[in-house]
């Protein structure tokens, strides 16, 4: 008995080692994904984040599926993302953006410079639609389908090999 | 030139490294009687390895005091902007120099051990020896293939990238050396315990030489920490001075296990009990700081505080903490069976006590391990969760509780069997104060268990502590036993502020506009004015906050919110208002548009007893080893006189019969 | 305390400061609610949320513009009558257990409950054996090795 006893520290730290040494092969995963997905959008009616388009509501989801594009005019990879988001637009995709933070001189702005790929933009002064869907930054892309349910959640910017990806879960969510 | 220097010293130390590994196993092969050729070199090679590291550090110091941005450590941690005592703290704010500082500390810790200590049977001494510098050639190993300081960029650089603002703080120039040199002190221990368990040597005369290696570690560990909890107190900018987070934890674990080592090694030297536990322990001790490094360095867990973070590092510390810990623990379970237990005990009785509580401190060090690596294991199934106060301050309240109160009561008893019938008086005194602190505090208001229970120990502890004095001549109390004394008061006095401040703490936050008053306790604090003011490397706005105390003269305050320009970073800057029951904490946010700045003020009282408590454990450390070192060089001294009366009489002997003749 | 270092320094460059946008913070992000009993209950609470945006600090200790947001949510949901029951469970719903530092026994956390169990039944088995066992040989007679 006491024999065991004696390795129990040896196993238990040959545990832990495996594991460290596991997980340090892994990717270091910073995202925090929603739990919403599969759950019907929260109810929400935003005003118009600029004069030049309508404000966003949950009413906006339904009849085709559509992207949520959480992003804002002070977030650097939001620029980046513009031309994929452009492209998308060109493929027939209706997207609706919230802009969190922002202020309606600074939406219009960045529009100005970087294209304007949105139908409506609702404006998110205190993060709520954004904590509402589980959301936990800018910019994040959601693929939300005809009954108003959310499909699929992109986190960060939408890089070219991320459109297809997209446009397939658009079609999937029909 | 410097640089090479400090690198070629570098090698130099790590080849010196392998002679010590090299003569001191060779020492452990020779037969009984003999000594092994190769043996005499584990000693000197432990010296002056330690000089050649030492050496190496002072280089690098140098490098990063003239910003030479040749070096690529200093170019890309450095500025020449910045205020020279922060170009020299900052050469340990990063992972390669604070690796440096650690072997410098191994390194010189070894030669200490190496050039000093003849207690030990020399066979055990050169175990001792080949483990310290198999631990230190793993270290050297990091730093000159992984690590190295003292890289030259192809190309100088024109200016330096600048040190993360959080850490240009005095509390930084502190705090790190302090714990890394209490993690290298458990190396030592951990040296001497792999030692006496490979040559069989676990008795008192063992315990007496790690005491005061023991003893040290842990001071420099609780005033590392006490320092920490601080640090983030005052820069943070929340007034949180402990949040369970994965670094803090990590500085903990080692303290908690050092603790748990220090009580059962004094056992093991006063009534060599507890022999297998005590190597036990000083392997976990040393596995502890050896983890802690880990998780500060590899990244695997997310931290407030992780600025060194490097996979690579983490896989190359990983292997390092299998090579040592695995290999302690696999000797451990070969050997210690052999090792017997030592003598016995009664349940009340003081080693009953202190196993009592060594088995507590065991536990709450596996419900923070646990707490703390939890995350890491639910990540590689893809999940994730937090784990916080809210878990391990009840968790760990379990075990604590118990172990205080046996604490008040353990120094009471005494050694081997003791009738608690005899402490009675001392027992209804600890219980009536615990009750009655609790009552009173309860009568008062509505406050949250755990303070009130620690309201009511802080309390009971307070007092506890200083009846092991009654009754005695306290001219004649040891030095070491004022030590515990004040320890034991220490953790009573921190007690009372973590209870203090997590139970009548003030909290006001507001938008003030310049000229306007908040109230908070008895404090009127008024926006004088806000102004924009500049530093070396940085600018800040600085808010004027008049505090006055009923009414009486105010003082002023002035936190900043300053903003750094490399790197581009902006950091809060506290202003603290000290009371003798108190602090006063402010702090400056943001001016919102219609012109009104965000202020936030705390009043914590007796928060600052949480660090006094901290530095008067760390002086009841120190008190302890000084006690413990005047009373061995008297014994030492004593022995040396009979042997030489011994030596005399034996001379006398044979010359004595002469005259008969 | 370093105060010589900068005090040669005019105070006159000043930028404005670096923020991630330009927006004022939402209303109970940086203000309290007025009754002390329900700000009570929303700062026990923001204290055992997470800020998502954060390395590994609650809501309550940061100052990511995030936190600021889920402070205010926190605040105006407590201030509507939601329990910090309720809000803990929206913000689960949401980002799941990482968002919250309370761990609840589920299927991904129950060994943190059960191994503190173990662990209490192991200490009281380590004293038992090492305690418990008065003998009557329990002098010295042990002690050879």
């Amino acid at each position: 008995m006491r024999k065991l006893t004696l390795w129990l520290p040896l196993a238990l730290f040959a545990f832990f080692a495996g594991l460290a040494a596991y997980m340090l092969t892994q990717e270091k995963d910073q995202f925090v994904e929603s739990t919403m997905i599969g759950q019907p959008l929260p109810a929400f009616a935003l005003d118009p984040a600029f004069d030049g388009l309508p404000g966003a509501s949950k009413a906006d989801f339904s009849g085709k599926p559509k992207l949520l594009n959480i992003w804002a005019s002070w977030c650097l990879p939001c620029i980046a993302e513009a031309p994929q988001l452009e492209v998308l637009k060109q493929q027939g995709v209706e997207i609706i953006g919230i802009a969190i933070r922002d202020k309606p001189a600074d939406v219009a702005n960045f529009l100005n410079r970087y294209g304007n790929p949105y139908t409506r933009i609702g404006s998110d002064k205190i993060s709520e639609v954004q904590l509402a869907i589980g959301s936990s930054g800018v910019p994040e892309t959601f693929v939300i389908d005809s009954k108003g349910v959310i499909r699929h959640q992109h986190i960060g910017d939408i890089r070219p090999e991320d459109v297809p990806v997209l446009l397939r879960e658009l079609e999937e969510a029909q | 030139m410097i640089a090479e220097i400090g690198l070629a010293a570098l090698w130099l130390a790590a080849a010196l490294a392998v002679l010590q590994m090299i003569s001191g196993a060779a020492a452990l092969r020779a037969g009984p009687g003999e000594t092994n050729p190769l043996a005499i070199y584990a000693r000197p090679a432990a010296v002056v390895q330690a000089f050649l590291a030492v050496l190496a550090f002072a280089m690098l110091l140098r490098s990063f005091a003239v910003t030479d941005l040749s070096l690529k450590l200093v170019a890309t941690n450095s500025h020449s902007m910045k205020p020279f005592i922060y170009k020299l703290t900052g050469t340990w704010g990063n992972h390669e120099g604070s690796m440096l500082l650690w072997v410098g500390v191994l390194a010189a810790s070894g030669g200490l051990l190496a050039a000093f200590e003849r207690r030990l049977p020399e066979l055990t001494m050169h175990a001792t020896l080949a483990v310290q510098g198999f631990v230190a050639l793993g270290f050297y190993a990091f730093l000159l293939l992984s690590s190295n300081p003292f890289e030259r960029l192809p190309v100088p650089a024109v200016e330096g990238n600048g040190l993360n603002p959080l850490l240009q703080d005095i509390g930084l120039a502190i705090h790190p050396p302090t714990l890394y040199a209490g993690y290298v002190g458990l190396s030592v221990a951990f040296s001497l315990a792999m030692g006496a368990l490979l040559t069989r040597e676990v008795n008192p005369a063992f315990a007496r030489v790690m005491r005061p290696w023991v003893l040290g570690a842990w001071v420099l560990l609780t005033l590392g920490i006490t320092a920490g909890s601080y640090w983030a107190y005052y820069e943070l900018g929340w007034g949180g001075w402990w949040f369970w987070d994965p670094v803090e934890n990590a500085s903990l674990m080692p303290w908690l296990a050092a603790t748990a080592l220090m009580h059962s090694v004094s056992v093991l030297a006063a009534r060599d009990a507890l022999r297998t536990w005590t190597i036990m322990l000083g392997v976990l001790a040393f596995s502890m700081s050896m983890l802690g490094t880990f998780l500060v360095r590899s990244g695997v867990l997310t931290s407030v505080h992780a600025f060194a973070v490097d996979p690579e590092r983490g896989a190359f510390i990983l292997g390092l903490l299998g090579l040592y810990i695995g290999g302690a623990f696999t000797i451990f379970a070969l050997r210690a069976g052999a090792v017997a237990e030592g003598k016995r005990f009664a349940v009340t009785s003081r080693e009953g006590a202190l196993v009592f509580n060594n088995v507590m401190l065991s536990a709450i060090l596996a419900i923070v391990l646990l707490g703390t690596l939890y995350p890491l294991l639910t990540e590689a199934f893809d999940v994730r969760v937090s784990v916080g106060p809210p878990y391990f301050n009840p968790a760990g309240a379990i075990f604590a509780i118990p172990m205080l109160l046996v604490m008040a009561v353990g120094p009471l008893l005494r050694w081997k069997s003791d009738k608690p019938a005899r402490i009675q008086f001392e027992l209804m005194l600890i219980a009536a104060l615990v009750i009655g602190m609790i009552a009173l505090v309860s009568f008062f208001g509505q406050f949250p268990l755990l303070p009130l229970l620690g309201l009511g120990l802080a309390a009971a502890l307070a007092v506890a502590a200083f009846l092991p004095l009654r009754g005695r001549s306290l001219k004649r109390v040891p030095v070491a036993t004022w030590g515990m004394v004040l320890a034991h008061f220490g953790i009573a006095v921190s007690l009372f502020g973590m209870a203090c401040e997590g139970a009548f703490s003030e909290e006001r936050l507001a938008a003030v506009a310049p000229g306007g008053t908040e109230q908070i306790g008895d404090f009127a604090v008024t926006l004088e004015a806000v102004t924009p003011i500049a530093g070396p490397n940085w600018t800040a706005m600085e808010a004027r906050l008049a505090v006055s105390q009923d009414g009486g003269a105010p003082v002023i305050l002035t936190p900043q919110a300053r903003s750094f320009w490399s790197p581009p970073q902006s950091t809060s800057e506290s202003a603290l208002l000290t009371k003798w029951n108190g602090q006063l904490y402010a702090v400056i946010g943001n001016q919102a548009e219609d012109g009104r700045w965000q202020v936030r003020i705390w009043w914590k009282p007796f928060v600052t007893f949480i660090w006094y408590g901290g530095l008067l454990i760390g002086f009841g450390g120190i008190l302890s080893i000084v006690g413990r070192m005047r009373v061995d060089l008297k014994r030492r001294a004593a022995s040396t006189k009979g042997a030489q009366r011994r030596a005399d009489v034996e001379a006398l002997g044979p010359a004595a019969p002469q005259p008969a003749e | 305390m370093i105060r010589w270092v900068f005090a040669a320094l005019l105070a006159l460059l000043a930028v404005p400061l670096a923020a991630q946008d330009s927006m004022p913070p939402a209303p109970y992000a940086y203000n309290q609610l007025e009754d002390p009993a329900l700000e009570a209950k929303a700062s026990a609470l923001m204290h055992t949320l997470r800020c998502l945006k954060c390395q590994s600090q609650s809501i309550a200790d940061s100052d990511a513009p995030m936190a600021g947001d889920m402070r205010h949510q926190v605040r105006a949901r407590i201030l509507a009558g939601e329990s910090p029951d309720q809000i803990r469970r929206w913000l689960i719903a949401r980002y799941g257990d990482y968002v919250s530092y309370e761990p609840e026994v589920s299927s991904t956390t129950w060994p943190l409950f059960a191994i503190p169990v173990l662990v209490i039944l192991i200490v009281a088995g380590v004293l038992l054996r090492r305690l418990g066992k008065r003998r009557s040989d329990g002098g010295e007679a042990e002690a050879k090795a």
